[in-house]
This record gives structure tokens, C-alpha cells and sequence, in this order.
């Protein structure tokens, strides 16, 4: 809609892009943003304006203001991955995908937060700090909340926006920005958006170019889309994907940006309800939510069936092997020499690049590169990353069974809980927590498969609650269309913040959810 | 004593000719200024991707169709760890698991007691060729106690030529390595010259006593020409032969060979055995080519290589363009071996035959011994040669014609090498060395030559 707005000349560019930069300042404490690019914003906003004075706005994304996870290289903008091993680091070329919207005439405000590497699922472990989910400050969360007896801290008991986009999923939530892009490897694009309550999208594996992408597992990373309602993930969708001859995994075929119907009859429809996702630690909240939403697919008409994806259980311990040995190889590169941090220590190159990457990794990335170098070696090789590499391919025949037995469309939960309070959440180590968090969304990384999470509805602390699609793959079309369908039948609240109440009378608050498209 | 039986296997590495790196888009081009050749991707920029470069892959399955390998028509690519300066992404993309060609097999002479008159025909078994990237090269500087690196030749496409330990001593792995080296130069698919590291050899080497298992191998690196290899191989089988009739042992080692000293010495760099860590290469798909019976229909050509138009494109090789010429020109076949085996040469001689009246038979022993020992003798290349095919055929045809004797032909060729523009005629003329037909002549000027005799 702000897209409408904007060729209606009711806003100009460089006036959006004004107020998401100040409410980007206001909102700092969230902690989302590790760069502000204000200077190139503003240039592109202002030639993006003379387009539209022109008449010749060059798409529908023209002139909108978007965030990027800090893990895509961008020309001219620090890149830093949250980690001290980049930091400072500017890269001479950007990633394909920033490329395209840039060329769509999109105004990118600046780098997203996330855990170091992409590798946590809080986006609570990168050197720039925690991100703060903006629902931590919302009426409906602070309405719920217990207050804190004698507390100095005028703080809330704030939670984490779920990772390891955290900082793209707030960027969109607290309406610094109409549309994200994450990355994801094991549901790092879906939690956040489900702890969030933005509509987070995984497209299928070789839809999206992974140039530009600094890659954490490169056989399951995807770059991630993340929006406000399902629509706007459309059109980004529609403006990202296709093959680039830069990346070797994109399939060849050409891609058709589609337009979502509006569906009304859902008759036709097969929803599969996968029991293996009633996983143990499934809050009885998030179970009622989803039954919930089984029958508003029942009741209007819909086939629900309860699956079967009996290699479910296995895909956590698999992806432990595959992510951890990728990612030692991944690292490998981080050596001080080329690019980025380089330690002091010169008695020998060994001697340097050893502690260039003691200095330069956090722990959490220095525990997974042990992994994984220990997974590889010649006499772990076969029992650790061959077996897992066959386990992924049992998970991967799982959803061909189902999908092949007539589901559509499968229908799960994106996370175990609602949101946790950053306190709560640190007590448990990275590599637990991940372990924890990913069983919901993992498999359709390994099974290279399209998935969105929808946000649903609030939890008894205020704080929202997703669901997640799972499709058929390169079916984006359908899954996005049920996924649309489902967004208008649940009506997710707009989250209330002070900030935005104080930043925008129009543009924000006029619609329901304050798309672009 | 009992006999020591040699076992030498060599792995060689030949620089694929094309203009760009096997997976990026950077120039390929030897002696450039340090680092003026890399690309994001050379350098290990985060977040950069490998395109295989189609050239490349066409080099490999020529050169393995020329040597009569099976070509896999599913190859994979793979990636080999380790830590080294001159390789930027920690690893090396490779093919470990199923490489492109398989299985194929090298034919090569030797001349028995040196002597060019007896060649035998011997066959060493290619185990397979595989595709990966070159690393870039590190300087040490120990006096500033410092590294330097240039990353042009990071990435440049390699083929791995695996030999199996078919070899018995040096005069063979030369042999060998030299008919390799032709055969590159023909294909095109690598320049092949060693001087520029176009080429380079490791032999693996061990002695054992018939009949009983092979013994402990060393590695010999850091040979900088055939001549060397020889030299390498051989210094290394004595070594090895020495140690263990003085009751020593060998090590599973790393040496390198030492020009100067001519010895291999242990090499300090290399530790002992290393974990590669194997893993695949995710951003690469299965390499897939196809031939004529399994090439889709409607496919685009651009993305495809079909092995059998390849084939069918490969030029004369070596050994073929010999047989020819025997057959063509009634030379011999060591004759033929020498013609191939100076860059030029052949061509040279086909020439000279071409423009003139002298019968290839006899054209070939001038080419071989008077225009060949000049270029030796003065370090020249065919190429530089100051006669020219025309000059050369021009003089012969005077010969033929028996215009002049050999004794004065011999005579002009030593005038000619001086490169001044003259012809053979001119020369001859000027120096009086046409042959006298005239009866009367010859008699008068011996009758005058009696006459002084007598008076002085």
C-alpha cells in the first residue's frame, strides 16, 4: 500500500526514508541495526523521487526503504557478520540479491544484527550485543507482564527476537523498514519472524542467488525474506529469484514473479498435519494455536490429514554433523591475510593465523569449526558425514512420501514457545539452545524445501505466536496463496509501540499491517 | 648381491592453456605484476562462488582421450584442506573422488645404448586426470623475516596427470614426461614448458628386491626440467640403494632435488602425514558430460560438452604424425623422433623438401646433422634459425644438381649461417665453387698447376 502511496505522490521517497531513519534512532535500544547507512539512503530516496516525478518509478519497490542482514556483502557498507573477524571490513562488491533491489530502486538503510556467523538462534551472540524484540516494549506485552517489585530497572524484562535474523525480523517489526532480507540455514529467517510476528519466508534451495551471501552451510543456506504480510514477501520473491550464472546451485529455469490470488475456496486444498512436529519441550499454547488452526482449515472445507515424517527426530543430530563440518571448511578462508582482522602476533605465519582466529571467532564459531574438522577427518569421515549425508536424504524422501501421497501443503509450529526473556535464554549455552529451537524448522533445510512462517496470534505474555507452512518445492505460488489465505482468516494484531505512534500519523498506521505492495 | 628392482611413479601437474582461471573470470597469463591477476573469488572474498570455466574441462577431456582414458561422464568436485599462505580460501577445489578421465595408457621411446639407432616402444599406465586449481606462489624472505604472497596463479586451471609406478629409472620417466609434453603442445591444452611451471613433475620412487613388496616411497619435488628429472630419478633410486645395502632404512618423506649438488635433500617445509579433510564441494553440481548417443535433444549447446565432437576434432598426435612421416617421406623412424622432438623442426624439414629437387632421404641427414648442430651449437631454436626452409632447400637443389660437391655445399651452409641476405647462388659464385664440367677446363688448370710446380 505505501507502494500506492507513492506513486500517488501522498509520500515521497526521501520523506519515508527520512522517518525510518529517525525511528530507526529512536528505536536504537532495540539494538537491530549494526549500520546505518543514512548518507547513501537519502541519495538513493532522492533519486528514486526524481523517478517518480518522472513518471518512471522503476517497479513496485521503488523508493522503499529495506534492511539487510549483516551477513550480505554490500558495496561501500561495512559487512561484519557480528564478528570481530570483520569488522571494519568493506566489501568491494554487493551480493546479487542487494544488487536486484537496489536496481528495483529500493533504499537500503543499513546492516542488520544477528548472532556472529549467523550461527545461534537468538541473535543474542554477536559482538555488536543482543537484539531486543520490539514486543518487549509493546502495550500488549507490558499489559501482560509481571511488574518487577523493587526493581532500579525501569526496564522491562525484555526478550529475544529468536535468530539468527534477529535483527532483520525487529528492523521489519518495529516498522523501521517495509521488507528484510535474513538468511536461512535451520529456521534462522522463520523463529525470528515467529518470535517477531513478521511473516518470515525460506524459498526453496536454487530459487534465490547465494552470491554475496557469506555462507555458514552452503548445501542449505538461503537468503530470506521477511515482510509484514504475505504479500510484500511476494513481490520481493518475485524481484530476487532466478538463476545467476554467479551461483552454480540456482537451477537453470526461467522464474515467472507471479501475483497472489485471493483465495476464497479451499476445498481443493490438502493440509498435512505432521505428528512428528508435536516435538517434546511444545508449549501447550503453541499446540492449542496450531490445533486451532487445523480446524479453521477443516471447517472451511479444506482436506486435513494427519503425516508422517518418521525421520524427523534424527535431523537435529544430522544437521549437527553437515552444518559443523561445512562450516569448519567455510571458515578456513579467515586466516588474516587477505581481509579482514589480522592479529599482531607475526612470529610465524602458523603463530598468526592461529591467533588471528582465536581473536577473531567467538566461541560459539570456534566450537563448531572443532566439530566439524573432527567429523571430517579420514577415520570419522564415513561414520559422521557420509551417515549423515544419507540420514538428510532419508529426511528429504519423508516430505517426497507425504507430498507425493497428495498433501499440498503442510502445516506446523515455528517455534516451541513464545518468545523468552533474554535472562532466561543466556542460561543455556548456543549449541543447546540451537539444538532446541531449530527441531521445528531444520528439516526443510535439509530437504532444500519452501517454508513461511505466518504470524498467528498472541500468547498469554502478549507476545506472538507463528505458524509455519511447508511446500512443495519451487511451489512458492501455492504455498504463499494458502499462506495468504490463512493471514486473512487470523487477523495478527499490529503491535503497539510508543516509538512508531510518535514517529507516524499516515503512512504506519493507516493500514493493518502497513504493507508496501 | 641380489638385484634391486627400481619403482617410479610420477604425478604430474600441467597448467591448463586458456585465457581465464578454471572457476573465476581472472586473465591467466604468466610474469604479470604480483596480484594484478585475481578476482574477489581468487582471493577468498567472502561470500564469492566458483563457475567452472568451460575451456578448461575441454582441455581435460581432449588430454584424456589422447591418452586413451575413459572419460567419466559424472565427475565431482571436492575440497582439500589445509593451511598455506599462497592458498587464500583454506582449501583446494579438486577432484578426489571421481575425477574426469580414467584408465588410460602413454607410449613412449626409448633409444637403446643412446645411440638413436635402435628405438623401442614402452607404455606406462595413466591412472587418471583429474581437474583443480593451482595456488598462488610465496616467497620467503627470511632475512626480513617475512612471507610474500602473489595470488596470480591462485585458481588457475591444473590437470593432475596421475602416472602409475610403471617407471623403472630416469632415462625413462624423461622419455615419458617428453611425449607427454608433445602431446599437450598438440592438443593445445597446455603449453606444457617447465621453465614457466607450465609443467611440473613430483616422482615417487622406491627400490625393492624381485619378488618381494614394494618398498617405503619417497616423494621427489622441485624439478625444474626433464633433464633434471632424469637426474632426480636416478640420484634418488642410487640414494635409496646405497642406504639400504648399509643396513639404513627409508623414510616415507618429502625430498626435493637440489640442481646444484644434483642429490635430493630432505625437504623441511612438508610435516609428515597430513589429514586433508576431504569434503565435497557444495557449490559445484555433479559434473555431467555427454556424447553423441546420450546428448538430450533440445539441448542448448552453450551448456553442454559432448566428448565424441571432441574426439572427432583431436588432432594428429605425436606418434601419429611420425608414422606419417616414415611413410611420406622414407625416413627412419628415429629420424622422425628427432624431427617431433624440436619444437619446429618437422615443419622445417617438410619445407625444405617441398621446395626442392633432393630426395626427403637425403634432405633429412643435412636437417639432422649440419642445420641441427648449428642450432645447438649456438643455442638457437628452429625458430631463430638464420637459414631459412627456402635458403637450405635452394642450396640442396644446387647439390642435387650437382652444380657444386657436398665438400663446397658444406661451405655455403657455413657462409649462410651468417645471415647476411645472400643467397646460396650468390655465395657460390662469389666463391668460386661451382663445379667445373668442362673437360678442357679441368684440364688446363691442372696442366697450370703442374707447370708452377715445376718451376718453382
Amino acid at each position: 500500500q505505501v507502494a500506492v502511496a507513492l506513486k500517488e505522490g501522498r509520500v515521497t521517497p526521501t520523506e519515508l526514508c527520512q522517518r525510518c531513519l529517525s525511528l530507526i534512532k529512536s528505536t536504537k535500544f532495540l539494538n537491530a541495526y549494526i549500520t546505518v547507512a543514512e548518507e547513501t539512503a537519502l541519495k538513493q530516496a532522492e533519486a528514486s523521487e526524481e523517478r517518480y516525478k518522472k513518471g518512471q518509478p522503476l517497479g513496485v519497490l521503488d523508493g522503499i526503504p529495506i534492511a539487510v542482514k549483516d551477513n550480505f556483502n554490500t558495496a561501500g557498507i561495512e559487512t561484519t557478520c557480528a564478528s570481530n573477524m570483520l569488522r571494519g571490513y568493506i566489501s568491494p562488491y554487493n551480493a546479487t540479491v542487494v544488487q536486484k533491489l537496489l536496481d528495483q530502486g529500493a533504499v537500503l538503510l543499513g546492516k542488520t544484527n544477528l548472532d556472529e556467523f549467523a550461527m545461534g538462534s537468538g541473535s543474542t551472540d554477536g559482538v555488536f550485543g543482543p537484539v531486543r524484540n520490539p514486543w518487549s516494549y509493546s502495550r500488549q506485552y507490558k499489559e501482560k507482564s509481571v511488574p518487577k517489585s523493587h526493581s532500579e530497572d525501569k526496564e522491562p524484562d525484555w526478550v529475544i527476537t529468536g535468530g539468527s535474523s534477529g535483527g532483520s525480523a525487529a528492523a521489519v517489526s518495529s516498522f523501521t523498514c517495509f521488507a528484510a532480507l535474513g538468511s536461512d540455514t535451520g529456521g534462522s529467517t522463520r523463529n525470528p519472524a515467529a518470535h517477531c510476528g513478521v511473516v518470515g519466508l525460506k524459498p526453496t534451495y536454487g530459487l534465490i542467488s547465494r552470491h554475496g551471501l557469506i555462507p555458514l552451510v552452503n548445501s542449505m543456506d538461503v537468503p530470506g525474506i521477511l515482510t509484514r504480510c504475505v504479500d510484500d514477501a511476494a513481490v520481493v520473491l518475485g524481484s530476487l529469484a532466478g538463476h545467476d550464472p554467479k551461483d552454480s546451485t540456482t537451477i537453470q529455469d526461467n522464474f515467472k514473479p507471479f501475483e497472489l490470488p485471493n483465495l476464497t475456496d479451499v476445498s481443493k486444498l490438502s493440509i498435512g498435519i505432521p505428528k512428528e512436529y508435536h516435538a517434546p519441550g511444545l508449549s501447550s499454547e503453541i499446540l492449542t494455536i496450531w490445533s486451532k488452526a487445523a480446524d479453521l482449515f477443516q471447517n472451511a472445507g479444506a482436506k486435513v490429514v494427519e503425516v508422517s515424517l518418521p525421520h524427523t527426530r534424527y535431523s537435529i543430530v544430522c544437521y549437527h554433523v553437515l552444518c559443523t563440518a561445512e562450516v569448519a571448511s567455510n571458515m578456513a578462508r579467515f586466516d588474516g591475510l587477505e581481509y579482514g582482522h589480522r592479529s599482531n602476533m607475526n612470529e610465524s605465519t602458523e603463530s598468526m593465523y592461529a591467533a588471528t582466529r582465536r581473536e577473531g571467532f567467538n566461541d560459539v564459531v570456534r566450537g563448531r569449526i572443532l566439530s566439524g574438522n573432527y567429523f571430517l577427518l579420514k577415520q570419522n569421515y564415513e561414520k559422521y558425514f557420509i551417515k549423515a549425508q544419507k540420514v538428510r536424504r532419508l529426511i528429504a524422501n519423508d516430505f517426497v512420501k507425504v507430498f507425493r501421497s497428495g498433501v499440498d501443503v503442510l502445516l506446523t509450529p515455528t517455534t516451541l514457545s513464545d518468545a523468552a526473556p533474554y535472562m532466561e535464554f543466556i542460561k543455556e549455552d548456543n549449541r543447546t539452545r540451537s539444538a532446541q529451537d531449530d527441531i521445528l524448522t531444520q528439516a526443510a533445510n535439509m530437504a532444500g524445501l519452501p517454508a513461511i512462517n505466518v504470524p498467528t496470534a498472541l500468547s498469554e505474555r502478549g507476545l506472538p505466536v507463528g505458524l509455519q507452512f511447508i511446500g512443495r518445492s519451487f511451489q512458492e505460488k501455492q504455498l504463499l496463496t494458502v499462506a495468504k489465505w490463512f493471514e486473512k482468516q487470523v487477523q495478527f494484531p499490529m503491535i503497539q509501540l510508543e516509538e512508531v505512534k510518535r514517529h507516524d500519523h499516515g503512512v504506519f498506521q493507516h493500514q493493518k499491517s502497513a504493507s508496501f505492495s | 648381491l641380489a638385484p634391486w628392482v627400481p619403482v617410479v611413479g610420477l604425478e604430474i601437474h600441467a597448467q591448463i592453456s586458456s585465457n581465464s582461471k578454471l572457476f573465476s573470470g581472472s586473465q591467466v597469463q604468466f610474469a604479470a605484476p604480483p596480484n594484478s591477476l585475481v578476482s574477489f573469488f581468487d582471493a577468498s572474498l567472502p561470500g564469492t562462488l566458483p563457475v567452472l570455466n568451460r575451456r578448461c574441462v575441454e582441455a581435460a577431456v581432449m588430454t584424456g582421450l589422447a591418452l586413451n582414458c575413459s572419460i567419466n561422464k559424472k565427475s565431482l568436485f571436492d575440497r582439500k584442506h589445509y593451511f598455506y599462505a599462497d592458498l587464500p580460501a583454506g582449501y583446494q577445489i579438486t577432484q578426489q573422488r571421481v575425477p574426469i578421465a580414467v584408465n588410460g595408457s602413454l607410449s613412449y621411446s626409448l633409444c637403446i645404448d643412446n645411440k638413436m639407432s635402435q628405438m623401442v616402444t614402452k607404455t606406462v599406465r595413466i591412472k587418471q586426470i583429474q581437474l583443480e586449481q593451482d595456488s598462488g606462489k610465496s616467497l620467503h624472505d627470511d632475512t626480513r623475516s617475512q612471507t610474500l604472497v602473489d595470488l596470480n596463479r591462485a585458481g588457475v586451471g591444473l590437470m593432475e596427470v596421475v602416472m602409475e609406478p610403471d617407471l623403472c629409472c630416469g632415462e625413462e620417466a624423461a622419455a615419458a614426461v617428453r611425449e607427454l609434453q608433445l602431446i599437450l603442445q598438440t592438443l593445445g591444452s597446455s603449453q606444457a614448458v617447465m621453465a614457466e611451471g607450465q609443467l611440473r613433475v613430483d616422482a615417487n620412487v622406491s627400490v625393492h628386491h624381485p619378488g618381494e613388496p614394494y618398498g617405503v616411497r619417497t616423494e621427489v619435488k622441485n624439478i625444474n626440467s626433464i633433464r633434471f628429472l632424469a637426474k632426480a630419478v636416478d640420484y634418488e633410486i642410487q640414494r635409496q640403494i646405497e642406504e639400504l645395502e648399509n643396513g639404513g632404512t627409508i623414510l616415507n618423506e618429502t625430498r626435493a632435488f637440489d640442481s646444484k649438488l644434483g642429490c635430493t635433500v630432505p625437504m623441511r617445509d612438508k610435516e609428515g602425514k597430513q589429514d586433508y579433510r576431504f569434503m565435497p564441494e557444495p557449490n559445484l553440481p555433479p559434473l555431467i558430460l555427454y556424447d553423441a548417443k546420450s546428448l538430450p535433444a533440445n539441448m542448448n549447446h552453450q551448456q553442454v560438452i559432448n566428448i565424441d565432437w571432441i574426439h572427432e576434432r583431436l588432432p594428429d598426435l605425436p606418434s601419429v604424425r611420425r608414422e606419417k612421416l616414415v611413410e611420406q617421406y622414407g625416413i627412419l623412424p628415429e629420424h622422425s623422433f628427432t624431427l617431433l622432438n624440436e619444437d619446429g623442426l618437422a615443419e622445417f624439414f617438410e619445407n625444405v623438401v617441398k621446395q626442392t629437387q633432393m630426395k626427403p632421404k637425403k634432405v633429412i641427414g643435412w636437417i639432422l646433422q649440419d642445420l641441427l648442430s648449428y642450432l645447438k651449437q649456438h643455442s638457437l631454436t628452429v625458430k631463430e634459425s638464420p637459414v631459412s626452409p627456402v635458403l637450405l632447400a635452394d642450396l640442396l637443389s644446387l647439390l642435387e644438381k650437382k652444380e657444386i660437391s657436398s665438400t663446397a655445399a658444406k661451405q655455403v651452409l657455413a657462409e649462410l649461417w651468417k645471415g647476411d641476405g645472400r643467397t646460396p647462388l650468390e655465395i657460390v659464385k662469389e666463391q668460386k665453387l661451382q663445379l667445373l664440367e668442362d673437360q678442357n677446363e679441368l684440364e688446363q688448370i691442372c696442366q697450370a698447376v703442374i707447370d708452377r710446380q715445376e718451376n718453382e
